[in-house]
């Protein structure tokens, strides 16, 4: 078949309809693999559709403005070499619409809905997209964080590999006991999960306080990990943004916690209601706070970072990619100077302390490269 | 019933201590310096009295309009007492309350209550409390006659008795609600067999012997504490004073008020019986007549020096966060 | 996290609470029902069901059924709560606070400010709202604004089951006394529910829909019916923000005063009253606070000034309809455009 659907993506399990906001490129475009055609809007954010083929945008079918289910149908693009002429472009258009059933498939989405392990009595939620044989894939979030900040890295990274997302104890729907609330705690607890998926050895990306715990994981169990990938990791330096951390912890309503939340981000409008009414929603969980405090006062003592994990990076045979956003207002790109040459660092322009959501394609790209 | 030197010594010091606050009130009143109006208990101190000897500040009273009495027989702070009916800063209640809202939660008063049958379902949710939490401790009610024609009597009452909580309905038959007498406005003319009829023990006293009431009181108390549920006793007893300060009393007559400071006065009454059978001597009772003065002489002068409430607290208390 | 009715959502909040905390009680009129009869135990657990389950796990001391007596009950739970306990009290039909608005207004509310600060007063008030089920005058009002009149109370009327439960808990926790409103309509709506527990706090107002032409502030059943237009309408490109404040009191104003900046036009549907209701209140607040932010009159969509009636046309005319709404935020439109044309 010549002629290729572009559809509206699931962007995690919550999203039932996008809407279009722009097209990047015109009726007639010739377009690459990975390139980003248009944005689309959930109520939660916006992101970039990327072409999923090489070949020549033939037909907009949604125009901006226009508010589509999950899976409908954006455009139609006619691979490299195709020329199909017009009657053939309705026909393909017609087909598609009278056999497309809103929310009746979740094609592409690949992740069912959050599992639970019970790990030494304490629950621990995770996400998990994709199978096969290759080494899996293990995301870890970082600082208040969940399984679900990965909502445009899980499905795309699972075209090759089974990858896992946990909720770290103290987030998301895992356990709000932290214990000492340690860096070495949290590895531990990322480790038994491990452990009881019956992973003998993952590659592990991490971001943020999430980095930390994969460097410390890396460093109790090297034997474990088969790459590291560490996007705007904790760990490397001592500087965090403290200020930031306590505006989480206290925030307890939508007005506080916007504020805060843009900090996070190169491009501030994409802090919507729903991202914020999402947090609060976790923080308003018995034990959250406390759990975060915990956490705040173990990892982050008096604003500064207590894990010094560099030198977990100086095994040459074990490949690390380092993603910072270079507008991170949250952990300083500059703790990514003078690590090991074997190390890849990338640093994104007009990026914040989310690469993985607010440049999504690139990180994804830069993620599977790294994977091999 | 026996009672030992220092409890009777402890009786008439508040019988003293509420007759001295009233007939001060009754004249400080006359100033116009004490804001609103207020409602005085002296004639009905037995009452008060016999009841709260038998209560620990783990023990609640609700109270009534007419509640000074059964605040000081509660042993709430008399000096704190003055300066909330003197509308002051310093009263039990910061000034908010005044003279029918007097309360303090740390000695088991619950309020006075200027809603006529406000109290019986509060009292009945302290009760509900020491059984839940299996206490021992138990609540009373203060309630009027006037009082024991309202609704929410009746339903404090069955439901005390539905749930076999530690309550004991008091009423204080003192023969008028506001001016209209009560063997006008209490259809059956026996309060007592009333309460009987919701299905507990029931009894009818006079309220200006403080034997008659504490005994009664001791018995019903007691019952609440070990399980027995609730009971109800009429006291019945006759106020010196108006309805209100400054009422005419044009509905009784100059004979009967006459009478009743000759003949129903609780605290002549108990002093008489007290040293004629030599439980105590005029001496002790003399020198409690004259702390009593002395701090009442305190607490006046101390509520009048008191400032006002500044109109910053005008907007605070109302909610404890919002 | 699995999908919970309203009903499921505050039974859950009620044991989660009962179980953390042993001086939560229940009581209300058959709040398990049976007492006393020949049949079975927990016959009801609430004419509703709402409370159906717990006499079983609780017992009967803390889950009691009582004569039907609002004045004693309401009267209690507010002599208990400033004694230790934290009961959860329920009237069954708002309506019948009639028989006992004095040991809520004059009493629970009125102990903290009018004792000096020294009371807490930590009781909750389940009680039911709603016209739509032809329970005629007395068992279908609204009458939350009554409550919210009163200071020293809390009111709280949740349209989802997420918010039911954590404002229930919240309701519970609160050391003021809670009016907790359900609608008889709601009951069965069922969305994601955490099953941990967790606390929503009141004055803070959930924006249902986003949107930069019209703001639809509403209450309990009525933000359903404004989703509802909201969703219609923005298929036709009207993009309307719609507004839970979730509690009456405290009332979120910000939130309301916030989106009216953004967008110029206050609609406010409300079931409580025509007159001296929570639509008037809202709407006389924005006038004073936020006048140079209307391209418009305010609109509200209210119930009549009519009790509620019995017979199904009545009645059905009687509550704000979508189509009603729908007007009102066409009205304000139309006067846009009048006001650009001319």
């Amino acid at each position: 078949m010549s002629l290729q659907a572009l559809k509206v993506p699931k962007w995690g399990l919550s999203m039932e309809e996008g809407a279009v906001v722009e097209w990047h490129v015109a009726e007639g475009a010739e377009v690459g693999v990975g390139d980003e055609l248009l944005e689309v809007e959930t109520s939660k954010i916006a992101n970039a559709v990327e072409s999923p083929v090489a070949g020549r945008v033939v037909r907009i079918v949604a125009q901006p403005g226009e508010t589509l289910a999950v899976g409908g149908l954006l455009a139609v693009i006619a691979q490299a070499g195709a020329s199909p002429d017009a009657a053939e472009i309705d026909a393909f258009v017609a087909d598609f619409q009278a056999s497309f059933v809103p929310g009746g498939d979740d094609e592409g989405a690949g992740s069912s809905g959050p599992q639970t392990l019970e790990i030494d009595g304490a629950r621990i939620s995770y996400l998990t997209a994709g199978g096969g044989e290759a080494t899996p894939l293990v995301l870890v979030h970082g600082f208040g964080g969940d399984a679900n900040n990965w909502l445009f890295n899980l499905t795309e990274l699972a075209v090759s590999r089974p990858v896992f997302a946990l909720d770290l104890p103290g987030h998301g729907a895992s356990t709000k006991a932290v214990g000492e609330g340690s860096v070495a705690a949290l590895a531990e607890a990322l480790l038994g999960f491990l452990a009881a998926l019956k992973l003998p050895r993952v590659h592990l990306a991490g971001h943020s306080l999430g980095g930390a715990v994969a460097l410390e994981a890396t460093r109790r169990a090297p034997e474990r990990v088969a790459s590291l990938a560490l996007l705007a990791p904790a760990g490397l330096g001592e500087r965090i943004n403290g200020g930031y951390l306590q505006g989480f912890i206290a925030a307890q309503s939508r007005r506080d916690m916007k504020p805060v939340l843009a900090q996070l981000f190169c491009d501030q409008a994409l802090v919507s209601r729903d991202m914020i009414e999402d947090i609060l929603k976790y923080k308003r969980l018995d034990g959250v706070t406390e759990a975060l405090e915990t956490l705040s006062a173990g990892i982050f003592p008096a604003g500064r970072q207590a894990a010094a994990l560099r030198g977990v990076l100086e095994d040459p045979a074990r490949p690390v990619l380092v993603i910072w956003g270079r507008e991170d207002a949250i952990a300083s790109p500059a703790d990514a100077d003078g690590l090991p040459a074997h190390v890849r660092v990338e640093v994104l322009d007009s990026v914040g302390h989310m690469p993985h959501m607010e440049a999504a394609g690139q990180v994804n790209r830069l993620l599977q490269e790294h994977l091999g | 019933m026996t009672f030992s030197e220092s409890q009777l010594l402890d009786a008439y010091r508040r019988m003293r201590t509420i007759r001295d606050f009233e007939e001060r009130i009754h004249t400080e009143n006359t100033t116009g310096d004490i804001p609103g109006f207020v409602h005085l208990y002296a004639g009905q101190e037995a009452i008060a009295t016999g009841v709260c000897i038998h209560l620990s500040e783990k023990d609640y009273i609700g109270s009534t309009h007419r509640g000074h009495g059964h605040c000081i027989a509660k042993l709430c702070d008399v000096k704190g007492m003055m300066k909330e009916i003197f509308g002051k800063q310093g009263g039990l209640c910061a000034g908010k309350g005044g003279s029918m809202h007097i309360a303090d939660l740390s000695q088991g008063m619950l309020g006075a209550n200027a809603i006529v049958g406000g109290n019986p379902p509060l009292a009945v949710g302290a009760a509900l409390t020491a059984k839940t939490k299996k206490t021992r401790h138990c609540a009373v009610s203060f309630t009027g006659d006037g009082g024991s024609n309202q609704g929410t009597t009746f339903e404090a009452m069955n439901l005390a008795v539905v749930l076999q909580l530690p309550v004991l309905f008091m009423i204080e038959n003192n023969g008028y609600g506001e001016g209209t007498g009560a063997d006008y406005a209490v259809g059956s003319k026996d309060i007592a067999g009333r309460a009987a009829g919701f299905g507990m023990p029931a009894v009818r006293v006079d309220g200006t012997d403080f034997f008659a009431v504490a005994e009664a009181a001791g018995e019903a108390i007691e019952r609440a504490r070990n399980g027995g549920g609730p009971s109800a006793i009429e006291a019945v007893a006759m106020r010196f004073y108006g309805h209100y300060e400054g009422d005419p009393q044009s509905y009784r007559s100059a004979e009967e008020l006459k009478r009743i400071r000759e003949d129903s006065d609780c605290l002549r009454i108990f002093r008489a019986r007290v040293t004629a059978e030599g439980m105590l001597r005029e001496a002790q009772l003399d020198a409690i007549d004259a702390e009593v003065a002395e701090l009442i002489d305190e607490a006046v002068a101390e509520a009048r020096a008191a400032d006002y409430p500044p109109v910053s607290e005008l907007t605070t208390d109302v909610y404890v966060s919002y | 996290m699995a999908k919970k009715t309203i009903r499921e959502a505050i039974n859950e909040a009620l044991r989660q609470e009962m179980a953390r905390d042993p001086d939560i009680i229940i009581i209300g009129e058959d709040v398990s029902g049976g007492a006393g009869g020949s049949g079975e135990e927990d016959a009801y657990g609430g004419v509703m069901g709402v409370t159906k389950g717990l006499i079983g796990e609780f017992g009967r001391e803390r889950v009691i059924d009582t004569p039907i007596s609002e004045s004693a009950i309401m009267g209690a739970a507010a002599g208990a709560a400033t004694t230790g306990l934290r009961p959860v009290a329920e009237l069954m039909f708002v309506d019948f606070v009639g028989v006992c608005f004095d040991q809520i207004m004059n009493q629970a509310a009125k102990f903290r400010y009018m004792f000096g600060g020294k009371a807490r007063t930590p009781m909750v008030l389940r009680t039911m709202i709603g016209a739509g089920f032809r329970a005629a005058a007395q068992h279908s009002q609204s009458l939350y604004h009554l409550f919210t009149a009163v200071p020293g109370l809390k009111c709280v009327m949740p349209s989802n089951a997420y918010d039911a439960k954590g404002l229930m808990i919240q309701a519970i926790r609160d050391d003021d006394p809670v009016i907790f409103f359900e609608h008889k309509a709601l009951y069965d709506i069922a969305d994601e529910v955490p099953d941990e527990a967790y606390t929503i706090p009141f004055g803070e107002a959930n924006f249902t829909r986003e949107g930069d032409d019209v703001t639809i502030v509403a209450f309990s059943r009525m933000v359903h019916i404004a989703n509802e237009v909201a969703d219609k309408l923005a298929r036709e490109g009207v993009s309307v923000e719609v507004l839970d404040p979730r509690t009456s009191s405290p009332l979120d104003s910000d939130s309301i005063l916030e989106s009216v900046e953004k967008t110029g036009r206050l609609v406010i549907v409300d079931e409580s009253a025509a007159r001296c209701g929570l639509a008037g209140d809202i709407a006389g607040m924005v006038a004073q606070e936020g006048f140079e932010f209307l391209r418009g009159p305010i609109r509200q969509v209210t119930v009549p000034h009519t009790p509620v009636p019995f017979a199904p046309t009545l009645e059905d005319a009687y509550i704000p309809s979508p189509a009603k709404v729908e007007a009102a935020v066409r009205q304000l439109l139309d006067s846009k455009r009048r006001r650009m044309s001319a």
